[in-house]
């Protein structure tokens, strides 16, 4: 039977010779995440009320990403309830504020093509980009896999997304995702999404991983891309060494999917997304002029290296507007240096961009940068449901790092593509 | 498992897990963020639900986030079931293991605020005591039976626990 490679990979999980979309089987973990939101903080209660340990302090990743830094008690205990957590248990790997876990487990090189891995939060789809199938879960079900290893998955279907061509200048990742949850809507449960063409080949990990990690706005199960040598070697940089079959990790010629999608990426102009809805997106020009308060650049899509380059690239010669405040939080430590060493900070700062900690920040309200009442934001950000980012009458429009630092420079939403000539 | 009785509490379609469960109160007890779950689309619901009470809604309940304190919030408020034309993945993972049916119901649309609802997880069977329609859908999977029907993901695992070792490790 041909499989795709989501079965292919939860089948190996369960010990199966195969899996048929809609059957249930039990998974073994390979690796699960777990961040200071819904982990230790809500994960470790539950052991002592079981009265059991963790099935495996070796499969498990604890990272401190949602409360950092602490601004109050609140976030002050959270934190230290989980370091002790991972003192109590001994898990060797701990990211303590270096970072959003998905970005952290990418820049480390610790997700394989045909791993089967669970996290606590829905954009653990992110990690699909290395060709493993990554998927979020709530803290009570990741307490379930903290103890016994194991997890219940029904086999998804697999829908697969092709893009070919060439991107005309200034239109990015973040844009396909913003057009496909318009034109696929956000409503996939039970599917997984599998991008593939030349003009996904073509791109940067730091630009795959947008297009998993946005599965979740798509309302997947997660997102998947086959890997290839851009994804080998992104695990060798984070020094990791992939295995010697990771390329078989495919999916088969025959696969059945429940649709195929074909786009032409020259077609595709920079998207916005407007209030409350990534599904609720059109061109930039369809939104061109509309006044902003706050530019945001932040979170583990919005946030890595490339975007700020991109931000960089428009910010040059252009100083961000009086009228408005372009706040950006670095999705890691990485990140920021990466960006102190090649000058994009300096650049950012010059111009007058604000520097925030990194971390998931404004993005879901925990952070530094929420908006007021009334207030419009555009954010590089991947969700803009009512109340997301502070007030429940404030206005978030998601775009693309060009489009965020356009509208930085004029102080309302501007086609970035203006600025890139 | 027994039915469960109820008002409906109508929502229209892709009510995210941030309209559930604001990120503004993630640090704030149980207690403080379910008086604003659904605030922002109906300030009424907190106030005025009533244990019992069965959430009835459009396509992609729960779309989102894997906050579990979206489905805790509803389970605090003491609502009785979920159904909905289609459910957010990790919203419906997450309301199964906190021992809330979420069952997938089409007719959605043909129940009214406050109509009295009679369902009965395991069959599928819902019954509109207001309108006298009864419905029958696809009742909760069998795989989750035992862990719905357990109360829930915690009250299972111990019983599994106890089952297999008896004793804590550590």
């Amino acid at each position: 039977m041909s499989l795709t490679l989501a079965q292919k990979i939860l089948a190996r999980a369960a010990g199966c010779d195969t899996a048929t979309p809609g059957e249930i089987l039990t998974c073994t973990v390979d690796l699960a995440l777990l961040l200071d939101s819904g982990g230790p903080r809500r994960i470790w209660p539950r052991l002592k009320e079981l009265g059991v340990g963790v099935w495996d302090r070796e499969k498990i990743v604890v990272v401190t990403d949602h409360f950092v830094p602490a601004v109050d008690a609140a976030s002050a205990a959270i934190l230290k309830l989980t370091r002790d957590f991972v003192r109590e248990f001994d898990i060797p790997r701990f990211f303590d504020m270096q970072g959003i876990g998905h970005v952290i487990l990418a820049e480390n090189g610790l997700i394989h093509p045909g791993m089967f891995v669970c996290g606590g939060d829905s954009h653990s789809s992110n990690g699909g980009a290395f060709g493993c199938y990554m998927a979020g879960f709530g803290a009570i079900e990741m307490t379930g896999v903290v103890v016994t290893g194991e997890i219940w998955m029904q086999v998804p279907e697999t829908i697969r997304v092709n893009w070919s061509g060439q991107f005309s200048r200034g239109v990015v990742a973040k844009d396909i995702m913003l057009l496909l949850c318009r034109e696929l809507g956000i409503n996939n449960a039970f599917s997984v999404i599998e991008y593939g063409g030349d003009a996904v080949a073509a791109m940067s990990m730091n630009e795959r991983v947008v297009l998993t990690n946005m599965a979740a706005e798509l309302g997947a199960e997660t997102g998947i891309i086959e890997p290839d040598d851009v994804t080998l070697d992104a695990i060798r940089a984070g020094g990791g060494e992939p295995a010697s079959d990771a390329l078989d990790w495919r999916s088969d010629e025959n696969a059945e999917y429940l649709a195929v999608h074909e786009f032409d990426s020259a077609a595709l102009e920079p998207q916005v997304a407007a209030p409350h809805s990534p599904g609720n997106s059109g061109p930039v020009s369809d939104y061109e002029g509309v006044e902003i308060d706050q530019a945001y650049i932040g979170a583990c899509v919005g946030a890595k290296l490339t975007d700020l380059q991109m931000v960089a690239e428009i910010l040059q010669s252009r100083p961000v507007s009086p009228r408005t405040r372009l706040l950006i939080a670095p999705a890691s430590q990485q990140v920021i240096r990466d960006a102190t060493a090649d000058g994009t900070l300096l650049t950012l700062t010059e111009a007058g961009a604000y520097l925030l900690p990194t971390g998931c920040g404004a993005c879901a309200a925990l952070g530094a940068g929420i908006l007021a009442e009334n207030e419009v934001c555009i954010s590089s950000t991947n969700r803009n449901f009512k109340g997301r980012m502070g007030a429940n009458s404030a206005e978030v429009y998601l775009g693309s790092p060009y489009s965020v630092a356009a509208a930085a420079v004029t102080g309302h939403i501007t086609d970035p593509r203006a600025f890139l000539t | 498992m027994s039915t469960i009785n109820g008002r409906a509490w109508i929502f229209g379609d892709d009510v995210n897990t941030d309209i559930m469960a604001p990120g503004l109160y993630f640090k704030s007890p149980m207690s403080e963020m379910a008086k604003h779950c659904m605030e922002a689309i109906d300030p009424d619901f907190a106030p005025k639900v009533r244990p019992g009470d069965i959430v009835v809604a459009g396509r992609n309940f729960g779309i989102g986030s894997a906050r579990e304190q979206a489905a805790m919030a509803l389970q605090h408020l003491g609502v009785g079931a979920v159904l909905a034309q289609s459910f957010g993945r990790i919203f419906y993972r997450n309301a199964l293991n906190f021992g809330i049916p979420a069952i997938i119901f089409p007719a959605a649309a043909e129940i009214s605020p406050g109509d009295e609802l009679q369902i009965d997880p395991v069959t599928g069977d819902i019954e509109n005591r207001t309108t006298g329609v009864v419905y029958s859908v696809n009742g909760l999977p069998g795989h989750l039976m035992t862990m719905v029907e357990a109360g829930g993901l915690m009250p299972y695992l111990k019983k599994r626990l106890g089952r297999k070792n008896g004793e804590s490790r550590k």
